[in-house]
């Protein structure tokens, strides 16, 4: 069996085993982070019509190669491990926070995240350092993945399976408990939001996808979530372990979110990866309304919920990113 | 008296393994957020069709429990946690779901005009539909079931413990119990066929209908009026004023025995012309027999940069209410005070003393009487 096939085996449900392969830790022993000179507000988005097969099922390796020239060409190196190597450090913990609250067609794909996990074996993180998470193992189990806790192997669960902080976590209009991935046991986070409409808050991409590391986000849903989704990327244990972004646009909606529609989805066959989670949104924003205009949708503003808290977070309180579409460097690969 | 020392060395045992699988954690509301895996399959014994929601196109619902009309979509919690959109239809996740149990006295909710010095089963659920920044029970409030330790109390259960316990009343407080209706209903039912009453302590944030069909099954309700200034209830309490006035107006239509408790927050709502304008209203609209608790406020929560109240501020907030004619105004968490007594209000003599939740003197007639001079006292005293 291939190395993918087995990687791919050992995340989805259903799979009786998976494996603990050794990391293969090639290229440049770089520091990790603090060696990204980019400027935060540049984007790649790489997209492919490759990556799925004549069924519209997605190629593990297509979305893998596609995954590849995102991160080269955001992190500048010839070598995706390279890019990784950047990124991560070996003895880090790295926490994948994914996005499974619409079940099978609308979360996170597995051949992304397998992509990702992948990179961080290159980079030399050991598989028992890597958390692939999201709010609910229910929600996990819903969308395919598989829970997996043994703490010397690669790890799928969850905030339900390890709790919260006991600390209340304040800022703004925000008081939360966090996860206890966030708080103690991830030293990096890698945010991999779902870019899709949202019915009460608008969009929701990377800013949004933190409502799954605290305890009460049904409490900040209130003004389309705006100031609280920009309140809760302020709370410094979520602000300082972000080291990257991937948006999956794979397959992206503009219409009935959260739950998956196949009436209101399309396939993008994109990955937008960035530093600045403001920017990520403020361009899924616009994918968004663009498809929105082309399928004689009103706006979001026009349907009464325009995502405010993106300028919000934009904002001299907040200052986490840039909303000005004129002042990003979108870079199409 | 905690609900432990309620059960047999047995039940306790065969309740903690069966029910909560956490050993000896009974009063769940004293745990912090747990460390709990996920329990869907006992979750699944918690959830009960919902009622009072109207069903949307694309397996949406609106909830019409409580003035926020939260719209769900499917397999989404509203804001108050407690309810899930499954499938396009609702349901509630906490039905015999308790987090907290307690014998109280009933002078602890407060009600100082039903039943004084009776005890009351008092139950709980996680959840609200409110989010205040000073609330005393943040921590089963403003979490979801499924984040803190609870135990499985079905309506009969609450029944028979209230029974077993010398409880005349169920009281259902602590977090909001307009959030486990279906729960509560069905607890007072049954209550009442085993001659229990129920009370039901409440910010009073819910729709007409629901308040209606509930005062068929209540004896008694205690609504926290936070402010009288819409301001207050958007900033600090993320609801609106009027709804809670309109649950108020309808009580009194019901005839449901009523007291209002007002927090008194320093520089937040103790301003006396506020004051003076809900003591009119409450006058106006209701009548002077509706006691009217002035309580201390304590820094908690989000609310933590304010001192607690001063008893004088208190003092001042009641002296508004009996000039403004209302009868019976007091004073709460100030132990010893002058203010938790209940004075006659045509002899003027103490009738009910109190010391914090301890009645010392009872000095009303089983005809709910004052003994001295037979002023007739509003409330349920038999
Ligand atoms: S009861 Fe809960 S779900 Fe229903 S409207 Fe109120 S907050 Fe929303």
């Amino acid at each position: 069996m291939k190395r993918r096939k087995f990687i791919k085996t050992s995340l989805q449900a259903g799979s009786a085993f998976y494996l603990g392969l050794n990391a293969n830790c090639r290229g440049e022993d770089q520091q990790a982070h603090s060696t990204i000179s980019l400027k935060r507000s540049t984007l790649v988005e790489a997209k492919s019509y490759r990556i799925r097969d004549t069924y519209g099922k997605l190629i593990s390796s297509q979305v893998e190669q596609l995954l590849n020239k995102a991160m080269t060409r955001l992190l500048e190196t010839e070598k995706p491990e390279s890019a990784w190597q950047k990124l991560v450090k070996k003895d880090d913990v790295v926490g994948i926070k994914i996005n499974c609250l619409a079940g099978r067609g609308m979360s996170t794909h597995l051949e992304l995240v397998e992509a990702i996990v992948e990179g961080l074996r290159s980079a030399g993180v050991p598989d028992r350092n890597i958390i692939i998470w999201d709010r609910a193992n229910r929600d996990l189990e819903k969308a395919g993945y598989k829970i997996q806790t043994n703490r010397n192997k690669l790890k799928c669960y969850g905030n339900d399976q390890v709790g919260y902080s006991r600390r209340l976590y304040e800022f703004g209009e925000v008081g939360s408990f966090l996860s206890n991935i966030v708080i103690h046991q991830c030293t990096a986070i890698i945010n991999v939001p779902i870019l899709k409409d949202h019915g009460i808050v608008g969009m929701t991409n990377a800013l949004k996808n933190f409502f799954g590391a605290i305890h009460n986000p049904n409490k900040y849903h209130d003004n389309c979530g705006d100031p609280y989704i920009a309140d809760v990327n302020m709370l410094p244990d979520i602000r300082k372990k972000i080291r990257l972004i991937i948006t999956d646009a794979l397959t992206a909606q503009y219409e009935g979110g959260p739950p998956y529609m196949p009436q209101w989805s399309w396939q993008h066959n994109g990955l937008i990866v960035g530093f600045d989670p403001v920017a990520l949104d403020s361009y899924g924003y616009h994918l968004i309304e663009k498809k929105r205009k082309e399928k004689k949708l009103p706006s979001l503003k026009e349907a009464g919920r325009e995502p405010t808290y993106i300028a919000t977070a934009a904002d001299k309180a907040h200052q986490l990113g840039t909303d000005d579409l004129s002042k990003l460097q979108i870079i199409q690969v | 008296m905690k609900i432990k020392q309620l059960l047999t060395r047995r039940e306790f045992f065969k309740n903690s393994a069966q029910l909560c699988g956490l050993g000896t954690c009974w009063l769940a509301s004293s745990m912090p957020i747990s460390l709990l895996a996920s329990k869907t399959e006992k979750d699944e014994i918690y959830r009960k069709e919902a009622r009072y929601f109207e069903k949307l196109p694309n397996r949406k619902i609106k909830c019409l429990l409580c003035p926020r009309e939260c719209v769900i979509d499917d397999q989404e919690t509203g804001y108050c946690g407690v309810r899930e959109n499954h499938e396009g239809t609702y349901y509630t996740l906490v039905y015999g779901r308790a987090c907290s149990a307690n014998v109280d006295p009933i002078e602890k909710k407060p009600l100082f005009h039903f039943f004084p010095g009776s005890k009351a089963f008092s139950i709980a659920t996680a959840g609200c539909n409110v989010l205040c920044k000073f609330c005393q029970n943040w921590e089963i409030s403003q979490a979801r079931p499924d984040q803190i330790n609870s135990y499985t109390l079905f309506p009969a259960d609450v029944a028979a413990y209230a029974k077993r316990t010398n409880c005349k009343i169920i009281a259902y407080t602590y977090s909001e119990p307009v959030i486990f209706y279906e729960y509560m209903y069905d607890c007072a039912e049954k209550g009442h066929e085993v001659g229990v009453r129920s009370v039901m302590i409440t910010n009073g944030y819910i729709q007409a209908q629901p308040m209606r069909d509930l005062c068929d099954v209540l004896d008694a309700v205690k609504i926290d009026l936070k402010a009288f200034t819409e301001k207050f209830y958007r900033e600090i309490v993320a609801g609106h004023l009027k709804p809670v006035l309109d649950t108020l107006i309808l009580l009194k239509e019901e005839g449901m025995w009523t007291e209002i408790v007002y927090l008194v927050i320093p520089t937040l709502n103790d301003d006396p012309k506020e004051l003076k304008q809900m003591c009119k209203w409450i006058i106006d609209e209701l009548g002077a027999d509706v006691p009217i608790h002035f309580s201390r406020f304590y820094p908690v929560y989000r609310l933590r940069n304010l001192p607690p109240t001063p008893p004088k501020t208190l003092e001042m907030a009641r002296d508004i209410a009996l000039d403004a004619g209302i009868h019976y105004a007091y004073i709460g968490n100030v132990p010893g005070h002058e203010g938790e007594n209940t004075f006659c209000p045509q002899c003027k003599k103490v009738i009910i003393r109190r010391i914090g939740y301890q009645v010392l003197e009872n000095h009303i007639t089983a005809r709910g009487q004052c003994e001295y001079c037979n002023q007739k006292i509003p409330g349920v005293w038999q």
